[in-house]
């Protein structure tokens, strides 16, 4: 479905992605790793057809992404949505919530979604339904960003990323700025939505176990550069690359010291 | 715990209250509009007939605020005059951001080339100084209130196209515009959508506090000859007009002038006050 092609970029002659290459089927959810600057948000972006490569090409459904014009682009969107890392950022701050998740469907009136059938005539309508889709009680609907938490405002971007039934959603970090216990609801709520519409996931991540829960397959970015790619079973594997050991060791120790530390807080 | 900061005190004592300052600055704003639209059809006297014989006269049951050189009522002459100032002023300030708002919208979403052009071309305008450049229209074409207009326009369009464009340049590389475009917004749909809403409560507040400077400005230039021309009862002319009396007859020149002090202040505060309520950055 998605295919990546030795994709490079450089920006103000720093390279934040060198020769990437991957490929996501129908259906399945691919993991992206790495440390904070080594290219996963600039990858999504170049996916989302937001950002030109300087080098390599996207293929999404046999079309080259990047040389579409505006019409034949539009009509390849909707079948890439987002979910961004930051909560507060994605919602427009002065429009109630309901018209951020309901917009993606003005601007595509042909597409019915199938959980959007009986009420596609409605836009109020279809942003409870999406709102009921996501676990948020419709007394939210009317209410502007800022008098949302965390949880629920990234609840409501999962809505606007499904409105349009897509078939890739890229996902970054789209649990990094919530608290712990949240960060859970949230997966979950993620990995039930994979389910129920079939969905894959390009799932930007530095929370390995996030990304262990949620992918079939994962690849490890280091500086711009793809430096490991497996299934999500071979994580623990001795085949794994020095920097991948790296990275699951790191994030088992952090886990070990929240336990550690756990006496500090009760 | 919760520190409250002192502010800083830019406003009399007794406005320190926001909700206040626009309260009062509504009431005022509320009063001289209706002076300026009905206040014609009730004005005691035509404010163009001169009657020689009552030439200065003392304010009387006849002429509330007495008569100025030529016998004309003062009273009817202020309020009357209160719709031409008034009137240019917001016609200046409506037609200033109608041009202003959409350049700053365009020029900020679209950036670039076009960007930095305009703001070349704006740098090149605000170096000419206002008054100069009113002056210098005044000699090519004429002393006018329709040109003392278009040399306001021609100046004041800038600082709305600036306000609304560094607005646009922070939000349109926010998440919520990026999202908007996955999700197929146009881009003329972005600008609508969600760069509009973010720019109403500055340019609001911006041109609440220049309809004071406008005021000023033309009557001023008005005060110089360059604006409305007599026997227009206009106050920056009127001020001109009692110029000569000033020492025999000082009162021709207080009663505009008071009307313009209090009509400034009634707009600054209001526009001071909206400043507050709606937390916009001055720039
Ligand atoms: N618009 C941009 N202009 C200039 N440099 C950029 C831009 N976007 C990203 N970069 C640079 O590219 C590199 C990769 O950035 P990117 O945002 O993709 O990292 P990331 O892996 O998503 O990091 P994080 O985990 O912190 O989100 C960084 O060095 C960053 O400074
Ligand atoms: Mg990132």
């Amino acid at each position: 479905m998605l295919h990546v092609n030795s994709i490079s970029k450089t920006y103000h002659s720093k390279p934040a992605l060198n020769d990437i290459s991957l490929t996501v089927q129908h259906g399945e959810s691919i993991g992206i790793i790495g440390e904070s600057g080594s290219g996963k948000s600039t990858l999504g972006k170049i996916i989302l057809g937001l950002d030109k490569p300087d080098q390599g090409e996207v293929h999404f459904r046999g079309n080259n992404l990047h040389t579409l014009n505006g019409k034949a682009l539009k009509k390849l969107r909707r079948q890439l949505q987002i979910v961004f890392q930051d909560s507060a950022g994605s919602l427009n701050p002065k429009l109630p919530v309901w018209k951020s998740v309901v917009e993606p469907l003005e601007n595509y009136p042909d597409v019915i979604p199938s959980f959007l059938k009986e009420v596609r005539h409605n836009r109020k309508k279809m942003a409870e339904v999406l709102f009921q889709k996501v676990g948020l009680s419709p007394e939210l609907l009317e209410r502007y960003p800022h008098q949302l938490s965390g949880g629920q405002k990234q609840r409501i971007a999962v809505a606007r990323g499904i409105t349009l039934e897509p078939d890739l959603l890229v996902c970054d970090e789209p649990t990094s700025s919530l608290d712990v216990s949240v960060q859970a609801q949230v997966l979950n709520l993620l990995k039930k939505l994979q389910k129920d519409l079939n969905l894959s996931f390009l799932f930007i991540s530095h929370d390995i176990a996030a990304v262990q829960f949620m992918c079939e397959r994962i690849v490890v970015l280091k500086e711009g550069l793809a430096v490991d790619s497996f299934l999500t079973e071979d994580l623990f594997s001795q085949s794994r690359h020095p920097y991948t050991k790296l990275l699951v060791e790191m994030s088992m120790e952090q886990e070990n010291k929240i336990e550690e530390n756990q006496h500090f807080y009760t | 715990m919760n520190i409250q900061m002192p502010r800083i005190n830019r406003v009399p004592f007794f406005f320190k209250n926001q909700n206040l300052l626009i309260q009062c600055g509504i009431i005022f704003f509320i009063i001289i509009t209706l002076t300026t639209l009905i206040g014609p059809f009730i004005v005691p006297n035509d404010p163009l007939t001169a009657n020689m014989s009552e030439r200065l006269a003392p304010p009387s049951s006849a002429y509330p605020l007495g008569t100025d050189h030529m016998g004309r009522c003062i009273f009817s002459r202020l309020i009357v005059g209160a719709q031409s100032t008034l009137g240019i002023t917001a016609l200046v300030v409506a037609t200033v951001a109608l041009i202003g708002i959409p350049i700053g919208l365009v020029i900020g979403y679209i950036g670039g080339r076009l960007d930095t052009v305009f703001m070349r071309v704006a740098d090149g305008i605000l170096a000419l100084p206002e008054f100069i450049l009113a002056i210098a229209i005044a000699g090519f074409l004429g002393p006018s209130l329709t040109n003392l207009m278009i040399s306001i326009v021609f100046v004041k369009w800038i600082a709305y196209t600036r306000v609304v464009r560094s607005i646009v340049i922070t939000e349109r590389n926010k998440d919520y515009v990026q999202a908007a475009k996955v999700g197929g917004s146009s881009n003329w749909k972005i600008i609508r959508r969600h760069m509009f809403p973010q720019i109403v409560s500055p340019v609001l507040v911006l041109a609440t506090l220049d309809i004071g400077k406008v005021i000023l400005t033309i009557s001023s230039l008005s005060y110089l000859g360059l604006g409305a021309q007599p026997p227009a009862p206009e106050w920056g002319a009127m001020l001109n007009d009692g110029r000569p009396y000033f020492q025999s007859a000082p009162e021709l020149m207080i009663y505009p002038g008071l009307a313009i002090f209090f009509v400034v202040l009634a707009f600054n505060l209001m526009g001071e006050g909206l400043r507050d309520k709606w937390d916009v950055k001055s720039r």
